[in-house]
């Protein structure tokens, strides 16, 4: 077969690996955390420093009942769980997670797929994500599931708006819907999160709503829903949804950073005379410095979660509608009038 | 390769428009219903236009049956409250308006109206496509614009009575 095959099933194989290794250890390092924000030592007891925990848990979690209550929609029950890990997944194979990497005498590019409209692409799987959501609270029968399900549909769809909209700007100035042409961009000009904090604000903001985390995290408000739209899920399926969230977040700051923080960008040590004959340590110095600017990204999401109040729902609503979408349509404009007035950006 | 895959999609796409209007649970038709047009996205991807079939996941597939999910969950029929909406006159006109679709698309073939392949002028480029509808559709588009928005204000005053 085309050795261009392989090295993609290649890719794509270390790209899975990866992420779902990530989720695995995001679990334990959600808990440590919150340890260390509230003074306490959290999981200590299995391995070194709990380094073993995940494993401990995922155990566990297999050998839970799986239980499916009587009067659930059993197909659809089953479904959801499967409809909030794939989307999370497949979002990854446009991300750029490196430059290139000459591996047996062929320049690899570190990306599973480079489409020539891949912000679209996420955009298109992301807003697939809230199926999961929405079919698990609808699907249990009950009436605290439903409640988060509805929310979830509500939350995700009011905050797609904005994300979509304040990703504009950027595609404007870059003048690519490539990622890796708008990383390249960052790299030869300035990082995004310079040249537009308010895109950079609106961006997180809403990828905090659409990844249902806190503040925003409705769809599963426990001291109002019981446990939300997984209410009635148990066992691995629980899991499932669990992971999906963790899944989701590493996309987010794999996102947040590809679009803001220069992708895989390192200023100035990557100019170094050093690298100019030494391609292979390049490649793998870029490779480095995406992982560890989304690391920094985790660590903030979960930092986030443990440090800020729940919204209300209408105080959700409110902002996403009143404040996010209308500002994020100013950033528009503004930037427009910017790039037209001064001649910045476009393709260069 | 591509005309195998083109089999498949159209194959999973017909199945899930006919489980669309067969099934019971409006909640399994809305789902097959997005499963169909996943696989018109598909299609699309194998023509190389590869802008519309990401639209089209995330606007049909992402956005409206989203919102038609949200209604079917906040109205939650139960499978005999149905049977109220599907009386015997609104089969037939079904029956008629599907007769006349798949009628006016075999004259189309038929007629070799209808183009094997997308046109040469788009290409799958986002570019493109804006300067056609920027430029030589620009009326066109601004009069879709201006009827959504009318669409939208309508649904805001039916909504809220009183404003």
């Amino acid at each position: 077969m085309n050795p261009a095959i392989w090295i993609t099933i290649g890719k794509i194989l270390v790209v899975f690996a990866l992420t779902l290794g990530t989720v695995a250890y995001m679990t334990l390092a959600e808990r440590k955390v919150s340890a260390i924000i509230q003074w306490r030592k959290g999981p200590n007891r299995v391995g070194i420093w709990g380094l073993l925990q995940p494993i401990a848990d995922g155990l566990k979690f297999v050998f839970k009942e799986d239980y499916v209550p009587q009067t659930a929609n059993k197909a659809l029950h089953a479904l959801a769980p499967m409809l909030t890990m794939a989307p999370a997944l497949m979002t990854f194979a446009v991300v750029p997670f490196g430059s290139t990497l000459p591996i047996f005498g062929m320049e690899v590019k570190m990306i599973v797929a480079d489409l020539s409209i891949g912000i679209l692409f996420i955009f298109a799987i992301a807003s697939l994500g809230v199926y999961g959501l929405a079919i698990g609270g609808w699907s249990s029968n009950n009436k605290y599931s439903l409640l988060g399900g509805l929310r979830s549909s509500a939350q995700m769809i009011s905050y797609e708006i904005s994300m979509g909209l304040s990703v504009i700007p950027i595609i404007m100035m870059s003048g690519t819907l490539m990622l890796t042409g708008i990383v390249d961009w960052q790299g030869n000009h300035l990082w995004f999160v310079i040249t537009q904090p308010l895109s950079f604000l609106l961006f997180v903001i809403s990828s905090f709503a659409e990844t249902n985390r806190l503040p925003f995290d409705l769809p599963e408000a426990e001291p109002e829903l019981v446990g939300g739209f997984h209410t009635e899920y148990s066992s691995m399926k629980f899991a499932s949804f669990f992971l999906g969230e963790y899944a989701n977040m590493i996309t987010a700051s794999a996102l947040i950073v590809t679009l803001f923080f220069g992708g895989y960008h390192l200023p100035f040590i990557e100019n170094l005379a050093f690298f100019e004959n030494h391609g292979f340590l390049l490649g793998l110095l870029h490779v480095i410095t995406f992982m560890a600017k989304t690391a920094v990204w985790l660590f903030i999401f979960i930092w986030v979660r443990w440090s800020l109040p729940r919204f209300r729902y209408d105080q959700l609503m409110g902002l996403g509608w009143k404040v996010l979408l209308p500002l994020a349509l100013v950033n528009i404009l503004i930037y427009g009038i910017i790039i037209l007035g001064f001649g910045l950006g476009g393709t260069s | 390769m591509i005309s195998f895959l083109f089999y498949v999609f159209a194959a999973l796409a017909l199945a899930s428009a006919v489980m669309v209007v067969t099934r019971k649970n409006p909640v399994s038709s809305a789902l097959f219903l997005v499963m169909t047009f996943f696989c018109l996205a598909g299609i699309y991807v194998l023509m190389d236009a590869f802008f519309l079939a990401v639209v089209q996941v995330a606007v049909y597939a992402g956005a409206i049956m989203v919102l038609f999910l949200f209604v079917i969950m906040m109205l939650n029929l139960s499978p005999d409250e149905l049977p109220a909406f599907m009386n015997r006159k609104i089969k037939w006109a079904a029956a008629a308006l599907a007769i006349a679709l798949t009628g006016s698309l075999l004259f189309l073939d038929v007629s070799r109206r209808l183009p094997a392949s997308p046109g040469t002028e788009l290409n799958g480029e986002v570019g493109a496509l804006g300067e056609l509808i920027f430029g030589k559709f620009l009326l066109p588009f601004e009069l879709t614009a201006v009827l959504l928005l009318m669409a939208i204000v309508a649904a805001v005053i039916m909504a809220r009575r009183e404003l």
